[in-house]
């Protein structure tokens, strides 16, 4: 972390606090360790220690706390502020530390040369340096002697000694105002316009500064104090003050002093014109202090004293907490006190993000917050956009890198590649979104346009596989050198090595499992020191990954396609006689309620697409991930009580049932009861792995979803066909949200559209089970009872693992006439869209059941293809993903 | 040559190659399987206690051993040997009381590392050979407690630790190496102390020498025996402006990689590293051949981490041989351009940027 205004804390300072040099004179060491300690769990970035007591061996005193601190690595890893005006006291400091402390101070009160000596000496010990703006004449008060002082000894450091610039800390004098001696009434303005001379004409100094000393006139009124050292702070910081040397633990703020108080504490601070001609600023402030000698709770409330940080903190609390509320006022604040826009953004915010980065690295953080943080700072950026572009000088942010990224041709799903764009964007890198169905050809033009550093490639449906190896084919014939990466539902390392990778040795190809795994992923790619290693690593990964591939093709063992039907699922169709559905022929649903698909949704999916893994609702009280999901949860209800009561989405659905048999493995459908018109020929998979004992043995069948339809002349069966959508106006929706800067309720709508479909294929599965179809009349509803399929029949898509081929939902929707009734079109990858929409078949046999096909050997594949009527090659194309050889 | 025309060479010739170190001395003397008595010579027939295991006396009592060393490590292809002075200081040479050797070890160290370096450049005009005076950790810390029950207790001071290095700076200076090399530092403050005192040795008008300051990580926890991050560590030296910062012993080649991975992104200045040869097996041994050690430090240097390489515990000539051809024509590491920037250092870094 790169705080911009850096706490040094002050509690271990013998002439700033009674109760630490009560302890150190008494030789309490262990409880003035545990003063150092709060100052570190403060949040003091650096600790100040002083030892300057008459009543003390200060030296002495100096080297046993420093040493003991040593030996403490939860203070001893901050560095240390060696603080005496004795020069003995600070060199027997310097000789304790290991790590590299800041000195504070030297000065030229004893002329140039005790200042030169004392100056090499802090080089030699490899120390920082304070250095008081005090000569022989005395401290300086007045703005023009500060910087005359400062710009004196700086000359002198950078020029004579060698002192690096960036080492050299002015303290311009801090001094009491409010004592009722005119003379005092300018001294913070004084400092404040010392402190913005020194840091624009002396390059790399830093400018620092006991704050206490400003509210000395307070003493015992500490709520004035706090409000004093606020409005102080306020301005100092805004001209350039870097460090403050204050109590970690109660930094107190502008924007939470009531008005009154902070007005007539800034007519003090500012040396403003009296308001009251009677009474001068100073006296005024007085005659209110009492008003608010008070308890802390009177200045601020206690959910807000994160308010109290400086904006630095404000922001980067803002970020990790995803709050947005006073993220343009404070961003203002940052703009003001910043030299140009851009370096809020580079600075403060790109400091939180960083926070945000680092905890999402460590899992302190998770995926919806870090999504929420993405939020705060496109709306920071937003608010300084205006400005940015104003400053015609505005050159481009510097950007990690440049990633695009696109879901492949044939497919529309984008949550997950969302998320990763995101989380890229939260550490930096430029993401280049085009969208969803892009070709190959508009994916590398646009690398090419964009001169981007890193192509990503997302997909969910299985012909997403194939169309990503072409892609990396196509980087390859086109010259591309940078790296590709792979990510979403179906894809894999197996298939990224095995299939993709090899197309494309010119550039690295990397699978990322998902988005925690993303930045560092990209980082390594782009970083000129890892880039190599992690190549070759992920290379050697990959060959590794290939060989046991290849290895384990020849060993998985199928059985052939005529064996695998012998031990088809033989049911017994003489007992059994097939309900009949309440009609035949199609229905149509539009408008379908909301509110009662809300009821029927499945949450556990929801949480693990926001990587938030384990069932809901466990998941609320876990341990780890519990306070995130409970946030998740609460937003995600508040959206859909929004999309249910204004109609964000439009749920239709359209079901059909027909007359069918079992030929084979096909499944006949007839036109109508006369069981004498084919309508269409559905087509299914049967398993192939080998199966040991036979079923009468209790051996276990060679599935195919045909086995759950009666066959040709055995009794009259009936299939149904489904397709639901919730996801119209989905699109139109996002859109809204990330033009406003919100990805977070981008992905949410879109996350809360997916479950509603599945809901909605749910809610219609059951209408069909106790009402179209009827076969279940009296089944119980019961959410939990219903997701763990504890029902009669099943619902079996297209593209699943009971039947992997895509291409069998042309026909369900042709029969459905899916996309007049419900407005879902296919793409040529028989991806739906839009994207939140389910579809599949309705069968009602008692012992129909999920399952998967695993993979298929070429004999059934020739057989598939003369069923379907295609050639082998478009069969093995469509099929790739569950082939158990190569296809020559 | 003058010493320093050999610092201007070695400057220049770092710019263009990565720069090779010899390896270890501690398992090339145990091979030789010396007794007392080669440790004793004629100079110490009667000092009292133990003097075998003092390895940095053979400087003076088997002076033939030390050259054959030095000849074995040159002729392995190796730029730069360092002195057997590794332990030569009055704090350490207690153990063996013999504080008032530490003169004549260190400058008849120098002088036959001197003399070797020579006829080899002689020999070899066109790969002139350099020596890094061996500056050792001491067995006493001013960072960490000596005893248990008081952590603030120390049982040297810094004036001590100072003292005890200026001297035997003066005497490597004085035999004629070429640079400090401040290696296996397991504590920073001992390392600033000698910092200290070189910086002030030029004051007195020694002739300045380049600094190369190598830290060790103890562990996988990534942090020096005193509990720095190498990036702290840096931050707590940088202030020498060293020639080199690098890392050695401890750990072998692979889990020292992403800690000099680390140096090499925030030191502007080279980066050095030689490794142990392994992690040492059950019987304290090191087995990784010396194949693998210039397998591993190939890619080290191929992939632009480092400037100069070599070899620390379990390491032969072998090792060193492999190493030089490993990194033979490859570009050393490119200095990185940093941000000035105030940095600071507890046990970790701290910037202001």
């Amino acid at each position: 972390m790169r705080p911009t205004f850096v706490n040094v804390g002050e509690r271990t300072n013998v002439t700033g606090s009674a109760k630490f040099k009560k302890l150190i004179i008494e030789g309490d060491y262990t409880d003035a360790l545990s003063v150092a300690r709060q100052q570190v769990d403060a949040g003091a970035s650096i600790i100040d220690v002083n030892m300057d007591e008459g009543l003390l061996d200060s030296q002495l005193a100096m080297t046993t706390f420093l040493n003991l601190i040593a030996a403490e690595p939860d203070i001893a890893r901050v560095p240390l502020m060696i603080d005496s005006s004795k020069w003995d006291v600070i060199e027997a400091g310097l000789r304790c530390v290991q790590g590299k402390t800041i000195v504070n101070s030297i000065s030229m009160k004893e002329g140039e040369d005790k200042f030169r000596e004392q100056a090499r000496a802090c080089l030699r010990y490899g120390a920082a340096v304070v250095v008081m703006a005090f000569d022989e004449q005395g401290q300086a008060d007045t703005a023009s002697r500060k910087v005359e002082i400062c710009t004196r000894a700086y000359r002198i450091l950078t020029e004579e000694v060698g002192f690096p610039p960036e080492d050299i800390i002015f303290d311009p004098n801090i001094f009491a105002v409010a004592t009722g001696i005119e003379d005092h009434d300018n001294y913070a303005v004084d400092f404040i316009e010392a402190t913005r001379e020194i840091k624009r004409t002396l390059p790399f100094a830093r400018v620092s500064g006991g704050v206490s000393n400003v509210s000395f006139s307070f003493r015992g009124n500490e709520p004035v104090r706090r409000a004093i050292h606020g409005v102080f702070l306020y301005h100092a910081i805004a001209a350039g003050m870097d460090l403050g040397i204050v109590n970690a633990g109660d930094l107190p703020v502008y924007d939470d002093i009531p008005l009154e108080l902070r007005e007539a504490v800034e007519d003090v601070i500012l040396n403003r014109p009296r308001r009251d001609p009677a009474l001068s600023n100073t006296e005024r402030l007085v005659d209110l202090a009492p008003k608010y000698k008070g308890g802390k709770s009177e200045v601020r409330g206690p959910d807000l004293a994160w308010r109290a940080g400086s904006v630095a903190e404000r922001l980067s609390h803002a970020l990790v907490h995803g709050l947005t509320d006073f993220i343009e006022a404070d961003v203002e604040e940052a703009r003001i006190a910043a030299e140009r826009p851009l370096h809020v953004i580079e600075g403060p915010l790109m400091d939180g993000m960083n926070v945000v980065g680092d905890l999402f690295g460590a899992g302190k953080m998770f995926l919806p917050q870090v999504v929420k943080s993405a939020r705060v700072m496109k709306q920071a950026v937003a608010w300084l956009m205006p400005f940015m572009e104003a400053e015609k000088a505005g050159k481009p942010r510097e950007q990690a890198g440049r990633i695009l990224m696109a879901t492949v041709k044939g497919d529309v799903h984008d949550i997950g590649k969302n998320i990763v764009g995101v989380v890229l964007q939260c550490n930096n890198y430029e993401v280049i979104d085009l969208g969803v169905m892009v070709p190959a050809a508009r994916i590398l033009d646009e690398a090419l346009a964009h001169n981007v550093d890193i192509i990503g490639l997302s997909g969910l449906i299985t012909p997403s596989l194939d169309e990503m190896v072409y892609v990396a084919a196509e980087m390859e014939r086109r010259g591309f050198k940078i790296p590709l990466l792979i990510g979403g539902a179906t894809t894999s390392k197996t298939h990224t090595a095995v299939k993709i990778q090899p197309g494309y040795p010119s550039g690295s190809t990397t699978y990322v499992l998902d988005a925690s795994r993303a930045v560092g992923v990209v980082s390594n790619l782009l970083s000129k020191t890892e880039r190599d290693r992690f190549m070759a690593e992920t290379r050697a990964d990959y060959d590794k990954v290939r060989d046991q591939f290849a290895r384990g093709q020849g060993t998985r063992a199928r059985a052939s396609l005529a064996d695998a039907r012998a031990n088809g699922l033989q049911l017994d169709w003489t007992q059994y006689q097939p309900p009949q559905p309440s009609f035949t022929g199609t229905r149509t649903f539009k408008a379908y309620d909301l509110a009662e698909l809300a009821e029927h949704i499945d949450w556990t999916p929801f949480f693990s697409s926001w990587e938030l893994h384990g069932p809901y609702p466990d998941i609320l009280q876990d341990e780890v991930v519990g306070e995130a999901a409970r946030d998740l949860y609460r937003d995600a209800r508040i959206m859909l009580d929004k999309i249910i009561s204004e109609k964000w989405f439009e749920a239709r659905a359209v079901v059909g049932f027909w007359p069918a048999n079992a030929l084979g493995d096909d499944v006949i459908v007839y036109t109508d009861e006369s069981r004498t018109t084919e309508l269409t020929r559905l087509h299914t998979l049967r398993q192939q792995m080998p199966k040991s004992q036979a079923q009468a043995d209790g051996g276990r069948a060679n599935m195919a979803l045909s086995d759950f339809i009666a066959p040709v002349g055995a009794q009259p069966d009936w299939i149904g066909g489904f397709a639901v959508t919730a996801g119209h106006g989905e699109s139109d929706i996002a859109e809204r949200f990330k033009a406003a800067g919100d990805d977070y309720s981008a992905i949410m709508a879109a996350a809360l559209a997916d479950r509603l479909a599945e809901a909605f294929a749910e809610a219609m599965h059951r209408k069909a089970r106790t009402e179209l179809w009827g076969y279940a009349p009296n089944e119980d509803f019961d959410l939990k009872f219903m997701i763990g399929e504890h029902y009669q029949g099943i619902r079996p898509a297209a593209g699943y693992p009971a039947q992997p081929d895509h291409t069998e939902k042309a026909e369900i929707f042709r029969i459905l006439d899916a996309t007049e009734a419900t407005g879902i079109a296919l793409t040529e990858s028989f991806a739906m869209t839009p994207p939140s929409s389910v579809s599949g078949l309705y069968f009602s046999h008692p012992e129909s059941h999920y399952f998967g096909v695993g993979r298929i050997e070429k004999d059934q594949v020739e057989d598939y293809a003369r069923r379907k009527g295609w050639d082998l090659p478009t069969a093995e194309r469509w099929l790739a993903p569950i082939l158990n050889y190569t296809p020559g | 040559m003058t010493r320093k025309d050999r610092i201007a060479t070695l400057k220049a010739i770092s710019r263009q190659k990565v720069l090779v170190l010899d390896g270890s001395w501690g398992v090339m003397i145990q091979k030789r399987g010396l007794d007392e008595s080669d440790y004793r010579g004629d100079r110490f027939v009667d000092h009292e206690g133990q003097l075998k295991g003092n390895n940095d006396l053979l400087c003076l009592t088997r002076p033939d051993i030390i050259s054959d060393l030095h000849d074995a490590y040159y002729a392995a292809g190796a730029d730069i040997s360092e002195t057997n002075t590794f332990s030569a200081t009055t704090i350490a040479q207690a153990d063996y009381n013999l504080q008032d050797a530490v003169r004549d070890i260190n400058l008849a160290g120098a002088r036959l590392a001197r003399q070797a370096a020579d006829r080899w450049t002689a020999k070899e005009p066109n790969k002139p050979r350099f020596v890094a005076g061996s500056i050792g950790p001491l067995n006493k810390m001013l960072s960490m407690s000596s005893d248990v029950n008081d952590p603030g207790a120390r049982l040297v001071t810094f004036e001590e630790v100072y003292q005890a290095y200026r001297e035997q700076m003066i005497a490597l200076n004085e035999g004629g190496v070429d640079l400090y090399l401040i290696e296996t530092i397991t504590d920073t403050l001992n390392c600033k102390a000698a910092i200290k005192a070189i910086l002030d040795l030029e004051d007195e008008g020694f002739e300045p020498l380049p600094i190369w300051i190598s830290g060790t990580i103890t562990d996988r926890s990534g942090r020096t025996l005193s509990g720095q991050t190498v990036e702290a560590f840096w931050n707590s030296v940088k202030h020498a402006r060293p020639f080199a910062i690098g890392l050695n012993c401890a750990l072998g080649a692979e889990l020292m990689r992403p800690h000099i991975a680390e140096l090499a992104r925030v030191a502007d200045t080279l980066v050095s590293a030689y490794p142990n040869a392994g992690l040492p097996n059950a019987m304290g041994e090191y087995d990784e051949e010396p194949h693998q050690t210039g397998h591993e430090l190939h890619e080290w240097a191929a992939s632009g981490l480092v400037n100069i390489l070599g070899g620390c515990c379990g390491t032969t000539p072998d090792h060193i041989s492999h190493v030089a051809r490993a990194v033979e024509g490859l570009k050393p590491r490119q200095i990185p351009d940093r941000p000035r920037a105030m940095r600071l250092a507890g046990l970790e870094p701290f910037e202001l940027v």
